[in-house]
């Protein structure tokens, strides 16, 4: 069976990275659901974004 | 008149959160100008834009939080302060205790189980964070946009490497296993299958197979590039094999614009081999083309619907380009509206929340009118040179990027729409407004309360001058969405808005009023 199908007779279990509103309306269905503490990476400095993306690849 | 600031260094807040916080402190008395944000490029260029920077703004990092405003008196400032502590106590409150992992790494181990990814955060960095998820082997509905072509072909690839979904990006609804992601309506459960590259369009059609009391197995958004060329319809062949292999599902519907011909004849030769009846609306595609393939072609999002449910009950199915309503009540309604109409009032003017429904209206008023001016145009000639601005008869799709740069998606916050009605009030030439109301999870708690102010302004103002605005409005939405459906409509009604039971039946109507007004 694909990883697909299996995943309809799954329980559905949710990270959710950006908006809250999302994960709140996922709470009030008592959907399971996890909020990732997001915030851009470096500071958003896009010069150190990609000097840590070369040392992550590495 | 002054300008005032404060920066909270390294105290993050996602985007809608902001904008709706920031519509808030705007409506403090004396704030003339205000942004409250995080430290973003374009934050900072809305702030220089509207006179409000400086350079410790100019130099903020993205998770830098600052809030600036004009003021008409200094004093004000503290009253501003109070108001922003006050929304944003209100936030954290609500956002409760829950245990926030800084990683999609980290949230997978302690959320084991978790299976999908539903990914949010601005474009630049929505790849990433995609990319991150698939690697931990989780399906992934990306609802971001300004991803790029590139990048979307690189997770989509990774993604059916893996076997794993990669909805979006730019996907904005997909119901799976009936929970509700992003924008989607509250469907009731049953044996149609939806694999949509439109969003609204999705929406519309699960919602009126809800109405004719069926119900959905699957709804899997791909996001509106998955059947251009460059990305050949990946997450929309995943999709379709899976419905067609998922025990659940009897009927299978699949929605987009129409897709790039190689990519149509690849999707279409796998749903020919499909055991499962399989309904098609490309919209505004090739019926007969479609029809070749040994599948039900559609002529609106409300025909596959019921072509949906018709198979989904064994039916044959049958073209339905008809009203709910019998003819003569349809005439009798159209009669009285264009009754009430002086001799100048020509024009149509729709304003839309959703895209795939302004398309599906342009399409469907297709020649009946000359020029639908739009700024997302059938005809390249009818682009709106100023979108802001309507001329003629106009259908502008309020959620397009131009209208949302630094603002909630009209779905979210319907001010951009309501706004826009009382400029449309002053216009002496229009004589009709249509309008589409999107109910369920991601949209605003109360669309049509948002718009009663400026329904009944534009009423007033057309009363001035001795006219009568048509109003015509289709609800997407179901009877158990979290807005009510049936106040949604008795509001509407009350105040004379002609509610019709789907986009394409609204659209008609309007037809009918226009080639008479127009005769």
């Amino acid at each position: 069976m694909s990883k697909i199908n299996e995943l309809f007779d799954q329980k559905i279990s949710i990270v959710n990275i950006g908006l809250e509103s999302f994960y709140k309306e996922l709470k009030s269905q008592n959907v399971e659901a996890i909020q990732v503490d997001w915030r851009p990476p470096a500071g958003g400095n896009k010069k150190m974004i990609s000097l840590l993306s070369k040392l992550k690849s590495k | 008149m002054g300008v005032k600031y404060q920066i909270r260094k390294n105290t993050y807040y996602d985007s809608v959160t902001l904008m709706l916080i920031s519509k808030d402190v705007g409506k403090v008395e004396g704030v003339k100008e205000a942004i409250v944000g995080m430290g973003t490029e374009l934050n900072k260029e809305l702030a220089l834009a509207l006179e409000i920077s400086s350079d410790e703004i100019a130099n903020m990092a993205a998770n830098d939080f600052f809030v600036s405003v004009m003021l008409s008196d200094d004093a004000i400032w503290e009253d501003v302060i109070l108001k922003l502590d006050e929304l944003l106590n209100k936030k954290n409150e609500e956002s409760g205790m829950d245990y926030r992992p800084k990683t999609i790494e980290t949230a997978v181990k302690y959320q084991r189980d978790s299976n999908i990814a539903v990914i949010s955060v601005p474009g630049q960095y929505a790849a990433d964070e995609a990319r991150k998820a698939l690697e931990k082997n989780l399906h992934v509905m990306l609802f971001s946009d300004n991803v790029s072509i590139q990048e979307e072909k690189e997770l989509k690839t990774l993604a059916k490497e893996k076997g794993l979904l990669m909805m979006g990006p730019d996907c904005g609804t997909a119901i799976i296993n009936h929970v509700p992601l992003a924008f989607a309506n509250v469907i009731s459960e049953g044996n149609i299958g939806i694999v949509g590259a439109s969003g609204t369009g999705t929406q519309e059609v699960s919602v009126i197979i809800d109405k004719l009391g069926k119900g959905v197995s699957q709804v899997i958004g791909t996001g509106g590039r998955d059947l251009k060329d460059e990305i050949g319809g990946i997450t929309m062949i995943q999709g379709l094999q899976a419905l067609i292999d998922d025990p659940k599902t009897k009927v299978i519907v699949l929605i987009s614009k129409p897709p790039a011909l190689e990519i149509s004849k690849k999707i279409l030769n796998l749903a020919s081999q499909s055991p499962k009846p399989v309904v098609v609306d490309f919209i505004g595609g090739d019926y007969e083309m479609i029809k070749s393939y040994g599948v039900y072609p559609s002529i609106t999002l409300e025909d596959a619907a019921h072509k949906a449910v018709a198979l989904s009950n064994g039916d044959m199915p049958v073209d339905f380009d008809r009203f709910t309503l019998a003819d003569s009540k349809i005439d009798k309604i159209v009669d009285l509206a264009v009754s009430k109409l002086s001799e100048d009032q020509k024009y149509l003017r729709g304003l839309f929340t959703g895209g795939t429904l302004t398309d599906e209206a342009m399409k469907l008023l297709g020649d009946s009118l000359e020029c639908i001016y739009s700024n997302i145009p059938l005809n390249p000639d009818c682009r709106l040179v100023d979108s802001s601005k309507s001329i003629g008869h106009t259908c502008v799709d309020l959620g397009d990027d131009e209208f949302t740069q630094g603002r909630p998606h009209p779905m979210i916050d319907p001010s951009t729409r309501a706004d826009r009605l009382t400029i449309e009030a002053e216009d002496r030439s229009v004589a009709v407004i249509l309008m589409d109301f999107v109910l369920g999870y991601g949209s605003n708690e109360d669309p049509v309360g948002a718009m009663v102010e400026s329904i009944k302004y534009t009423q007033q103002k057309a009363e001035d001058r001795n006219q009568h605005v048509i109003f015509i409005g289709s609800i997407c939405g179901t009877d158990k969405d979290p807005q009510s459906l049936e106040e949604s409509q008795k509001t509407l009604e009350d105040l004379g808005v002609i509610v019709m039971p789907s986009n394409a039946q609204a659209v008609r109507l309007v037809k009918k009023i226009m080639i008479k007004v127009n005769r």
